[in-house]
């Protein structure tokens, strides 16, 4: 009964979602109010039925109902309930309704957020909005079904994949699907624009907080996909250039071009129509990486399973949508104008220079992931592209972009002067460079990458430092707190945000400068020395767990004779599935991780025996994700700014908002 | 001068972290560590790929395969083989695919150079552009503008009395 | 013209998706062999149902003949098996068996129990023969010529249609 209201419920959503859309646009390009203002409870209705059909599916696999047949295939009722409702995303057609899911709630959230905005733009994004819904929402209901039956019954599941039995599972599927889908509304306000024929800083000023919020969840979506792999796979690694993750970072790539491009058409109405086209090439590849990972066109550990009709039906929306958006770019941009002018030296051609940085690293990225595919279209062979490209490729790419993170806020929007520039930064530069130069050599190992790293950090918390300074001193505010308070959050959230890209940084190169890998034999009673620390193995014995066996090994990590933690890593075999799952034990530190994981018994049979133990040490390693949630943070608190939250009553906009007068240009 | 001692603070602060991080050289050799060959080809073993894996290195599969594969990569290196002639060996049998680092050949040259070749169009577009724009605006006094008029011109091309 | 820099971004992508739409046809998981028209690699082993004798890739120069890659606990060899006993029984080809990474007396029970369409089989315990010819899943077809050199591989069971429309119209020009 519950899986049949959920489908007549996605088949509501559906209706919706055309009712949604249809009356959206044509209603803006008719001018017709009463259409246009049916979208918003159509919208919302729409988000309503999908949420209803989310819950029929939790209801499912929380109830431990095996005649659907994704339950079956995902879940059991050994499953801790926990897993149960996580399950529900665990697999191809319940993660697409996580997708309209979370599309119906940004959708929600732009019928909320929108009073101040004209009904046709509204009409015209919440349009966009539902173009992509019926997309989705056909897609579910014809290719890939979460309600459907299966007779008979099997008498239990076949469990979830036992890698996706874990907390991160509950986070990092959300929080990327936020960030992905989050681009829709910028694709949505792009496209408006573009059909409005209105593209200017007022524009800008609405699509911004958007675009900054989705960027932020993506941010931290890819952090925590990151992270769960680093400690559930059981090797150390953080990133693998893998199609998937490539899929998730080319979206990122390109949306941190468009929260910086979108700066500078708010701000000098410049750079209007590549903002546009940025916005569209954001959820373009959003839609990509949907393609990518469920056509089964490309390898990887997260692809979903496989089929042709989805493969073809993704690729026919993802050319109807993508194709249909240039093909209104080609027609339309070209009257959106011209935007400002500015000097060759100047924040706007910094910025411009980051803009083109951060697309050729996506693109890069992009050619990477895509290259096997090109040449097997054309009977070429086959070959595989892999970190060791990637890594040769991208960091060269993206150095130039870093250090610019230094220059461009200290430069004058329209004309700075090099000079000047030169005069400010000179000593941050000195400081960033000599540090850079010594710091590796009192960290034990000289290498020019290593201190290129460096260099590149302090070079962005330096010049950072100095910028604030400078605000500071130049501020006509008396004392430190009301000159710090005469900033705006916008101006915070970007040094956070930067600060979060430094931090990040020394967390990459000082862990891939300085990691070490240990694979050994070790008998009971037996240590082994890395970094310092010394890493005693003491047996492994077995027990029982909730829906698996457990072998859990211990293994004392003392330092200088002391005893720091007792680390107990895991080799689990679940139950229903058979597989195994090795469990790495990691005590983490500020300075640095001291990962342990077991390998296999040196007898097969024998767990009393000696056993194989691999042990890293990775120094710095948290503050990758740190730096992370930093920029994530900035960007949060970039969108608190007064500017987005008052409600402008002025629909013309004509006059530029009273907000941003008081605060210094940013 | 209070940044040059917020500057000077930083730094001590990286010195001090720096003291109570180990110092560490990468994979230096312990009593009962790896031993140099073990290393050397755990780092080849991380540039080639399984074949039977979904998108795996070999040093990281599991499979059966990969444990004959790690297995023969380990007798061509006691053989005194070096990388490179371990590399042809598996792209002799197995072809380009088994290579994580794709070889430069004419068919990878876009591959390659790509990136690179995108940066130098980057950049030409990015120096077209600005010359385009760059007409710089300078306001200077003219005998109608009041002293509150040259002002806010200033103001309005961002040249603030706040500094940036 | 100056739309036509508008339209670049439309060109691209329609390319790209040109490209994703043969893509779809395509398996990224299948591996090519490179030892196309080149000698097949040599080997020496001992027979299955003869232990103290060896067949070699020497004694095979002058036939054209296949090698079919199977083991008693590969599953998918069971579905091609049949085809094999068939194509034994037409004797248009000879073929030969590797026994790969198998226990000799499981692949003899195996065979018994379904059937014998090699001409000679070869256990090849540790893999290693497998490792030269670039296997990497069971069952696999390798077609070698006079000369000794591989003119096609089969990856994954053979079928019907691999069969009649490539395979054995090459055997027959071969044996010319």
């Amino acid at each position: 009964m519950i899986p049949e209201i959920g489908q007549l419920a996605l088949a509501l959503a559906l209706c919706l979602a055309l009712a949604q859309s249809s009356l959206g646009l044509a209603g803006a390009a008719r001018g017709d109010r009463s259409w246009m203002v049916a979208v918003r409870p159509a919208a919302q209705g729409q988000f309503v039925f999908v949420a209803i059909a989310f819950g029929c599916l939790t209801y499912s696999f929380v109830a431990n109902d095996f005649t659907v047949a994704y339950v079956a295939s995902n879940s059991n009722s050994a499953l801790p309930v926990a897993y149960r409702v996580t399950g529900v995303w665990g697999g191809h057609e319940g993660s697409i309704l996580l997708w309209t899911l979370i599309l119906g709630v940004w959708t929600v959230g732009v019928t909320f957020f929108s009073r101040h905005l004209p009904d046709d733009m509204v009409a015209r994004v919440l349009g966009v909005m539902g173009i992509v819904s019926t997309g989705f929402l056909l897609f579910t209901l014809f290719t890939s079904n979460p309600f459907l039956r299966v007779f008979p019954a099997p008498a239990d599941g076949r469990d979830l994949n036992p890698l996706l039995q874990d907390p991160g599972m509950v986070i990092h599927p959300p929080m990327l699907y936020m960030g992905y889908v989050g681009f829709s509304v910028a694709f949505a306000f792009a496209i408006a624009a573009l059909l409005g024929g209105r593209l200017d800083a007022t524009w800008a000023r609405w699509s911004r907080p958007w675009t900054t919020v989705a960027w932020a969840f993506l941010t931290i979506g890819i952090a925590l996909g990151s992270g769960w792999a680093y400690y559930t796979l059981g090797w150390g690694g953080w990133w693998f250039w893998d199609p998937v993750e490539n899929a998730s970072f080319m979206p990122w790539l390109t949306g941190t071009a468009l929260i910086h491009s979108l700066a500078v058409t708010e701000k000098r109405g410049a750079f209007k129509s590549w903002t546009v086209l940025l916005a569209i090439l954001a959820f373009s590849l959003s839609l990509l990486g949907t393609f990518l990972v469920r056509s089964g066109v490309l390898t990887s550990v997260h692809a979903f399973a496989t089929d042709p009709a989805r493969g073809v039906f993704i690729l026919a929306f993802l050319a109807l949508v993508v194709g249909g958006s240039l093909t209104l770019f080609a027609w339309r941009a070209g009257k959106v104008g011209l935007g400002g002018i500015f000097g060759v030296v100047s924040r706007e051609s910094t910025l411009l220079a980051n803009n083109i940085l951060l697309i050729v690293a996506m693109a890069s990225v992009l050619l990477g992931t895509l290259y096997p595919l090109f040449l097997d279209a054309l009977n070429l062979g086959k070959i595989s592209v892999g970190p060791p490209y990637f890594d040769a490729v991208f960091y060269p790419l993206l150095a130039p972009a870093v250090f610019l993170m230094g220059v461009g806020p200290m430069a004058r929007w329209n004309k700075a002067s090099l000079p000047d520039l030169w005069t400010r930064l000179k000593w941050a530069l000195g400081v960033a460079v000599v540090a850079a130069v010594i710091l590796p050599f009192v960290l034990g190992h000289w290498s020019p990458l290593i201190a290129a790293g460096l260099f590149l950090a302090l070079w962005v918390v330096v010049s950072s430092v100095v910028n604030l300074r400078t605000r500071l001193t130049g501020s006509h505010r008396h004392g430190l707190v009301a000159k710090l308070a005469a900033n705006s959050p916008s101006y915070y959230g970007m040094l956070l945000a930067h600060l979060g890209v430094a931090v990040f940084i020394v967390g990459v190169t000082l862990v891939k400068g300085y990691e070490s890998e240990q694979d050994v034999r070790l008998d009971l009673g037996q240590t082994v020395d890395a970094g310092g620390y010394a890493f005693k193995f003491l047996g492994v014995v077995p027990g029982p767990g909730p829906n698996y066996r457990a072998l859990t090994g211990t293994v004392e990590v003392r330092k200088d004779g002391r005893l720091i933690e007792t680390l107990k890593p895991e080799k689990r075999i679940y139950n229903a599935s058979g597989q195994t799952m090795t469990i790495a034990a990691i005590d983490i530190g500020l300075f640095g991780d001291r990962y342990v994981s077991l390998g296999e018994p040196l007898a097969a049979d024998d767990i009393d025996g000696a056993w194989g133990v691999r042990i890293y040490l990775k120094p710095f390693i948290d503050w990758i994700w740190t730096g992370a949630f930093l920029m994530a943070l900035g960007g949060i608190v970039a969108v608190c700014d007064r500017r987005y939250r008052l409600a402008i009553q002025r629909r013309t906009g004509a006059i530029g908002p009273a907000a941003s007068a008081g605060a210094p240009a940013d | 001068m209070i940044a040059r001692a917020a500057i000077a603070a930083l730094l001590l602060a990286c010195a001090a972290a720096t003291s109570a991080v180990d110092p560490v050289s990468p994979n230096g050799e312990t009593a009962a560590g790896m031993s140099a060959l073990d290393l050397r080809l755990k780092r080849l073993e991380a540039e080639l790929r399984c074949l039977v894996c979904q998108n795996q290195t070999l040093a990281d599969s599991n499979a059966d395969l990969a444990d004959d594969l790690r297995r023969e990569v380990r007798s061509l290196a006691l053989a005194g083989k070096s990388d490179d002639d371990i590399k042809a060996y598996l792209v002799a049998r197995y072809g380009d695919f088994v290579l994580y680092k794709p070889p430069v050949k004419p068919i990878t040259w876009m591959l390659w150079f790509g990136p690179f070749a995108l940066l130098a169009g980057g950049g030409a577009l990015w120096w077209v552009v600005l010359r385009r724009r760059a007409r710089s605006i300078t306001p200077t006094a003219t005998k109608a503008d009041t002293a509150g008029e040259l002002r806010a011109r200033k103001l309005l091309n961002g040249e603030d009395d706040v500094a940036a | 013209m100056k739309s036509l820099r508008w339209s670049l971004p439309l060109a691209i992508f329609v390319i790209l998706v040109a490209f994703l739409w043969v893509g779809l046809s395509r398996d990224p998981r299948e591996v090519p062999s490179p030892l196309l028209g080149k000698p097949a690699p040599a080997f020496a082993l001992a027979k299955l149902h003869v232990p103290s004798e060896t067949l070699a890739t020497a004694d095979l120069k002058g036939t054209v003949w296949l090698l079919n890659v199977w083991a008693s606990w590969c599953v998918s060899c069971r579905v091609e098996h049949p085809l094999l006993v068939e194509l034994a029984k037409a004797n248009i080809v000879p073929v030969y068996g590797l026994d790969y990474k198998d226990e000799p007396d499981a692949g003899r029970a195996w065979l018994a129990q379904h059937g014998d369409p090699y001409t000679a089989s070869i256990v090849d315990r540790d893999g290693r023969v497998g490792i030269d010819y670039g296997v990497y899943g069971v069952p696999e077809t390798f077609l070698i010529d006079k000369a000794g050199v591989v003119r096609y591989k089969q990856i994954g069971p053979l079928t019907p249609e691999a069969l009649k429309q490539k395979i054995l119209p090459l055997v027959r020009e071969l044996q010319k």
